[in-house]
């Protein structure tokens, strides 16, 4: 048996299929992407305003991306595991967000010294709800079966994923007075958030230097969506980089039976993880919902799989790669829908992805896959 | 300086892989201040005994005292809580953490800062290359340099027994030699050690007793000086014709 295989790939007969996918699919993508790519930059040179404008958008992308991607990376950079039901809890985040600022009563009319300090505590409120879920999720649907098979936790993570759509769709039910009638009149219908951002212009005293022609935009509400980001993900790196918990976890992830013979306990790293990354995806929903002024049940498809080519980009695992796939993720997302058409930017990202997984898998801060023996 | 109180003893130990039967029926006993060897040739089952211990599997049947208390069926994070730690076999040091974390996660469970920079530097007054490398990553570190540093993160535990599993593997014969010579420190410290070797030679000289384990079971027990004596172990594991 084993002579005969040598003797097949000895004969010259062996077709190195492998390259002549990837040359097939360079030369795909550069017949189709060329000529495109090249009237794009023109455009962009002839309209630098809109560029910057774009740019600035892709900046508020990339933060939420951001916030995502992180709990993808550090799932799986500690549990090998694609969590598919992440991008469902960052919905969950923004569900839970809208439920409280019903509950609340706040509305663009509440006056300011009041409103601020209570988005901070739904905030706060919608980071431990979605932290709480996320450790419930594995918890319950993965911790067992980790040990079965690589593929068995996936799949349910596949289920979770469903489930949680659907409790989505249930919660868009809820109609009781104290929620103020945040959820609408359609269940299934996206739900509004009330105007609850500055939308004033930043920029506006530029328009001084630059004359009145200048009409680029950057408003509270993109302050405020960067800048909780920027926090939170200054916070978790610190976390984890400096922190005795947060060296455990990485630590945990580098090598798990090591980890435990220190006197790390594995499973409480691994639910750490779970808490981290579900808090960054709660704080991402709200944000969006609040952004977007919109929350639907499966805004979390889109999202997961943004996040997650972001994570893949950066290199799933690295915890820096996750911040500059998310990044680059939103920047690309938005000069997509500028310059390419706003239906085909999926299209974009997932051709990325697969760009990625073909070209790159370790990513662009991704370490060597020997490196983890 | 070795007393007659029993630490750490292994009754009738009997461990598995799925259905693989490992271990098949260890006892051994290791006193306060003692080295003890472990040798053995490739899959007699000295690592498994090691990580029985340790917790990271768990006997079917047999029991584990430490103190005369049962540690068999507790998890590997409280087992080291209790003063048992381990520098495994192939050394497993965090490849991304710099050395000074490496050894910061040896002492996760203790919460003393005090007493942890303490030990850091009886660390690197052991091992001086670990302090010129302090901020290099793990995984850069040279093979002998990454075994002092496993040697060192367990020892950031403060142990009552350190577990060593082959810590002269895969270095060259003057390292080798160094590193015996630092565990022979360690001991006379007041560190109780259970030394796990291929090389028997080395073993049986730093060691104050050993046990021969084959094919999972214990075949001889005896003190370090007669096992060197011994006919069967000169011809199976010392080289001797
Ligand atoms: N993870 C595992 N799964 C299944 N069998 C295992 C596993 N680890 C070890 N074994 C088997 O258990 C037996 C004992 O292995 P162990 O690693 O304890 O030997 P060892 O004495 O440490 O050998 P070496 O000197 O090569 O390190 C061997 O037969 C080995 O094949
Ligand atoms: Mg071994």
């Amino acid at each position: 048996m084993a002579t005969q295989t040598v003797d097949t790939s000895t004969t010259g007969r062996n077709i190195p299929w492998g390259l002549i996918g990837r040359i097939s699919l360079v030369v795909f993508f550069v017949l189709f992407l060329a000529v495109p790519l090249w009237n794009t930059i023109l455009e962009m040179i002839a309209n630098p305003q809109l560029l910057l404008r774009q740019l600035i958008i892709g900046l508020t992308n990339g933060a939420y991306i951001s916030l995502i991607a992180l709990g993808y990376t550090l799932v799986y950079g500690i549990v090998e595991l694609i969590n598919f039901a992440h991008g469902d809890v960052y919905m969950i985040g923004a569900f839970m967000s809208l439920t409280l600022i019903g509950l609340f009563g706040l509305q663009a009319a509440t006056p300011p010294e009041v409103r601020y300090p209570l988005m901070l505590l739904i905030l706060v409120i919608t980071m431990a709800f979605t932290a709480t879920l996320n450790v419930g999720i594995e918890r319950f649907a993965y911790r067992r079966l980790r040990t079965v098979s690589r593929l068995a936790p996936l799949i349910s993570a596949i289920g979770v994923s469903f489930i949680l759509q659907n409790v989505g769709l249930l919660w868009g039910y809820l109609r009781f007075p104290a929620l103020n009638g945040v959820m609408g009149s359609n269940a299934v219908a996206p739900k509004s958030f009330p105007n609850l951002l500055p939308t004033q212009n930043l920029l506006e005293p530029l328009q001084a230097v630059f004359g009145e022609g200048f009409r680029v935009r950057f408003t509270g509400k993109d302050l405020i969506m960067i800048g909780t980001a920027v926090v939170l993900l200054g916070a978790l790196y610190f976390f984890v980089q400096r922190t005795k918990l947060g060296k455990a976890m990485r630590a945990t992830a580098q090598d798990r039976d090591a980890a435990a013979l220190m006197g790390i306990n594995v499973n409480r790293t691994i639910s750490l993880a779970f808490l981290l990354g579900g808090a960054l995806a709660g704080a991402a929903g709200m944000l969006v919902g609040l952004y977007n002024g919109t929350a639907v049940f499966n805004m979390g498809f889109k999202a997961g799989l943004f996040s997650f080519t972001a994570a893949v980009l950066g290199g799933i695992g690295n915890i820096t790669g996750a911040m500059l796939g998310g990044l680059l993720i939103g920047l690309i997302a938005a000069l997509s829908d500028q310059y390419i058409n706003a239906k085909w930017t999926n299209a974009v990202i997932f051709g990325i992805l697969v760009l990625i997984l073909v070209f790159r898998p370790t990513g662009l801060l991704g370490e060597n896959v020997q490196q983890k023996a | 300086m070795s007393t007659t109180t029993p630490l750490l003893e292994l009754r009738n130990v009997h461990s598995y892989y799925g259905n693989i039967q490992a271990l098949k029926g260890i006892s051994l006993t290791v006193n306060e201040g003692e080295i003890v060897t472990l040798i053995g040739s490739n899959g007699a089952g000295k690592s498994t005994t090691l990580r029985t211990i340790s917790g990271i599997i768990h006997p079917r049947s047999g029991e584990i005292l430490l103190d005369n208390k049962r540690i068999d069926h507790i998890p590997p994070h409280d087992v080291v809580k209790l003063g048992v730690l381990q520098s495994p076999e192939g050394r497993r040091i965090f490849p991304r953490l710099s050395v000074r974390d490496n050894l910061e996660m040896g002492a996760f469970t203790r919460n003393d800062t005090a007493g942890i920079a303490e030990d850091m530097e009886r660390v690197f007054d052991l091992f001086p290359r670990l302090r010129e490398r302090a901020n290099q990553k793990g995984g850069t570190l040279s093979g002998g340099e990454q075994q002092m540093l496993a040697i060192g993160r367990a020892l950031m535990g403060r142990p009552r027994v350190l577990l060593l599993d082959e810590p002269s593997m895969g270095l060259a014969p003057v390292l080798v030699e160094q590193i015996f010579n630092i565990i022979k420190e360690i001991n006379s410290q007041g560190t109780t050690v259970l030394l796990v070797e291929q090389n028997a030679l080395m073993a049986l000289e730093i060691a104050h007793r050993g046990y021969v384990l084959q094919t999972g079971q214990i075949v001889l027990a005896d003190t370090a000086k007669a096992l060197s004596e011994n006919e069967m172990v000169q011809k199976a594991y010392l080289g001797v014709e």
